[in-house]
């Protein structure tokens, strides 16, 4: 059961937040960007977290979910579900095909691989405007409906988001926990090692690569739905970018790290819209401070200087209190907002 | 068609030069600090965005001026960037790494867009804008000035690295750090000296494509992405590797937008870097990677 107790907390979170702050913008609009997010980033961090295969072009799988199920249903006027289940046979092929050899390759070749993907499938969503709309987008997308409940209002969506996050964290902890979730953390730490002990790392690697697709295609397909409206812009390879940084900023390896780090992304921009002209350059800043002074990510940083903290609090029996390993400064965001009005005046 | 051919393939390489300026940048960079660094096209847009705001307006400063105080700006930013962001996170992951250097990115563009604002910029061509003729295809003089540009910029680089003192410490450096710090080499002021000459060449290749493809405070998303294309595509961390890149990239772009279809053409050129990793997974010129247990 304590393996599980993040889940609970998650699971209470969701379900206490609404009832706490009813009808507020931030809890039942943007906590639903906010849930699509955490998604993208739980099921990227299973590939990069926990296989430590890095990708840039996550957003393509987001894209291809969305698109099927937007093409099918407005322009052929499927139902959704059968929609969404050839979306994500679609989805898996694709990711099947390409897996293979673009995961033989390592580190920053294989960044780019994954990044040159991302952004081929864009081009070809804003390029093949007979089929989808081209950089205009597509609208008219049906909502869905769930035994005759249509899902039609703000908190409709975020029950259906919000429990839809709750299987997918339930899903890749117990992953993490099997057989096939060891097999990925030990290709991780060294490929040879992994296949000296009998894992076949090429199978192990596709598996994950296929299934953080098929979760990413999940996700677009509701995006797709909720919005009503799907556009090559929310598929960019800006948007990969930005799941990879949901999954470094919350700490790489953490199932909850990447939750976390895709709220503080996705709330951190509505938060800043009241700088106006200075929001861009506030937010580089505030990443650039968290990973300088985080380098593990916020969930296991943060972590860390509770851990610390209660260490000074209670005075421990054993005398000299073991020695933190240096990375882990006790002084975390307070320096990156100075740096900034430093700049400021340069500015 | 021939004509047609020699035509695309004098805008290749005019692009081309751009992107093998912002590779060597990266390649600069790689081997002295294995830091991918995602500022790199911002260094570019920098040096642009400098020299036009220099040289604008009655009192602005001769064009020469200006480029020599783009440049100058440029390098302190690239030295500011090692510094305060890259130098403090020591030790950190690949990937955090490359995350700061995005933060970085985000930071810089958000400067630029409070300094100059949304518009777009352009310089004046160095030296008038009568297009020249050779055979049946035409060059802007501008063009020619980013060909020679390009040429001396990595001839420079490469006298530097292999025949001065300077350039062989940094070299040093990238090799072994501690081994170079034993014989005498300071380590922190070689990176520190890495960057700004990264910049430095980002700078001169922003400067030298503003006249043509004009410049504004995004312009280095993109160029820093195919910097980065270049330089996997040559082998990371071999500079003529990257400059080889990037004249290939320029030109298989120019092509493909001319012969099959300019809304593909980037579409096109990620297809070959994707085929050249699948048979070469360390790139054209790359040494393959072995794996150490």
């Amino acid at each position: 059961m304590k393996r599980l107790s993040g889940l609970f907390l998650l699971a209470a979170a969701i379900v206490l937040l609404p009832i706490l702050f009813p009808d507020n913008y931030f809890v039942t609009v943007v906590g639903v960007t906010a849930g699509l997010n955490a998604i993208l980033a739980v099921s990227l961090n299973l590939l990069m977290g926990y296989a430590g295969q890095i990708s840039l072009g996550h957003a393509a799988f987001f894209g291809l979910g969305a698109y099927s199920s937007a093409i099918l249903t407005a322009r052929y006027d499927w139902n959704p579900w059968p929609a969404l289940l050839l979306g994500l046979a679609f989805t898996g092929v694709i990711a099947y095909v390409v897996a293979r050899p673009i995961l033989r390759l390592k580190g920053h070749y294989l960044a780019m691989a994954t990044l040159g993907l991302g952004i081929i499938v864009h081009i070809f969503i804003v390029q093949l405007g007979w089929l989808t709309g081209g950089p205009d987008g597509l609208g008219g997308i049906p909502t869905l409906s769930l035994f005759g409940w249509a899902v039609d209002s703000d908190q409709r969506w975020y029950i259906v988001i919000g429990t839809l996050l709750v299987v997918v964290v339930w899903l890749a902890l117990n992953i993490i926990d099997s057989r096939s979730g060891r097999a990925l953390r030990a290709l991780h730490g060294s490929e040879v090692a992994a296949e000296m002990m009998g894992i076949n790392t090429a199978a192990t690697k596709t598996g994950v690569f296929v299934l953080a697709a098929l979760i990413a295609a999940v996700a677009g397909s509701v995006f797709a739905h909720q919005q009503a409206f799907v556009s090559p812009d929310s598929f960019s390879f800006f948007f990969s970018i930005e799941l990879v940084t949901m999954v470094v900023l919350g700490g790489m390896a953490s199932t909850y790290g990447a939750v976390l780090g895709a709220l503080i992304l996705t709330f951190l921009p509505e938060l800043l819209v009241v700088f106006e002209d200075y929001e861009v350059m506030i937010f580089g800043g505030i990443l650039m401070g968290m990973m300088i002074f985080l380098p593990q990510g916020l969930f296991v940083g943060l972590g860390d200087l509770l851990r610390k903290l209660r260490r000074q609090a209670t005075p421990t029996p054993r005398k000299p209190a073991p020695q933190e390993p240096a990375s882990h400064k006790p002084t975390p965001q307070k320096p990156a907002p100075q740096k900034e009005e430093k700049r400021h005046g340069v500015a | 068609m021939f004509d047609l051919i020699l035509q695309f393939l004098l805008t290749g390489i005019t692009v081309g030069s751009t992107y093998a300026l912002v590779g060597l940048g990266f390649a600069i960079i790689y081997n002295s600090s294995d830091v991918v660094n995602f500022a790199q096209g911002e260094f570019v847009m920098i040096g642009g965005m400098s020299a036009v705001a220099l040289s604008a307006g009655d009192a602005g400063l001769p064009l020469w001026a200006a480029a020599l105080g783009a440049v100058l700006i440029t390098t302190l930013v690239g030295m500011a960037l090692q510094r305060f962001a890259i130098a403090p996170a020591r030790g950190a992951s690949v990937v955090t790494t490359i995350i700061i250097t995005i933060g970085a990115s985000i930071f810089l563009r958000g400067v630029a867009l409070l300094v100059w604002g949304k518009d777009l910029f352009a310089l004046p061509p160095f030296s008038g804008n009568t297009p020249i003729q050779i055979g049946n295809a035409t060059v802007l003089p501008q063009s020619l000035w980013v060909m020679g540009g390009g040429v001396a910029l990595v001839l420079g680089a490469q006298y530097f690295f292999n025949r001065t003192t300077l350039g062989k410490a940094i070299l040093a450096c990238s090799c072994n750090k501690t081994a170079a710090h034993l014989v005498g080499i300071n380590v922190g002021v070689m990176l520190l000296l890495a960057y700004g000459i990264a910049a430095a060449i980002g700078a001169m290749a922003g400067i030298l494509i503003a006249p043509i493809t004009f410049t504004s405070y995004d312009t280095g998303v993109m160029l820093g992405l195919k910097g980065f294309s270049a330089a996997i595509l040559g082998g990371m961390g071999n500079p003529m590797g990257a400059v080889a890149g990037g004249l290939l990239l320029g030109i298989i772009e120019s092509l493909s937008a001319g012969l099959i279809s300019s809304g593909y053409k980037d579409a096109i050129g990620f297809i070959i870097l994707l085929l050249v990793l699948f048979f070469r997974p360390s790139g054209l010129f790359g040494k393959a990677s072995v794996e150490r247990v």
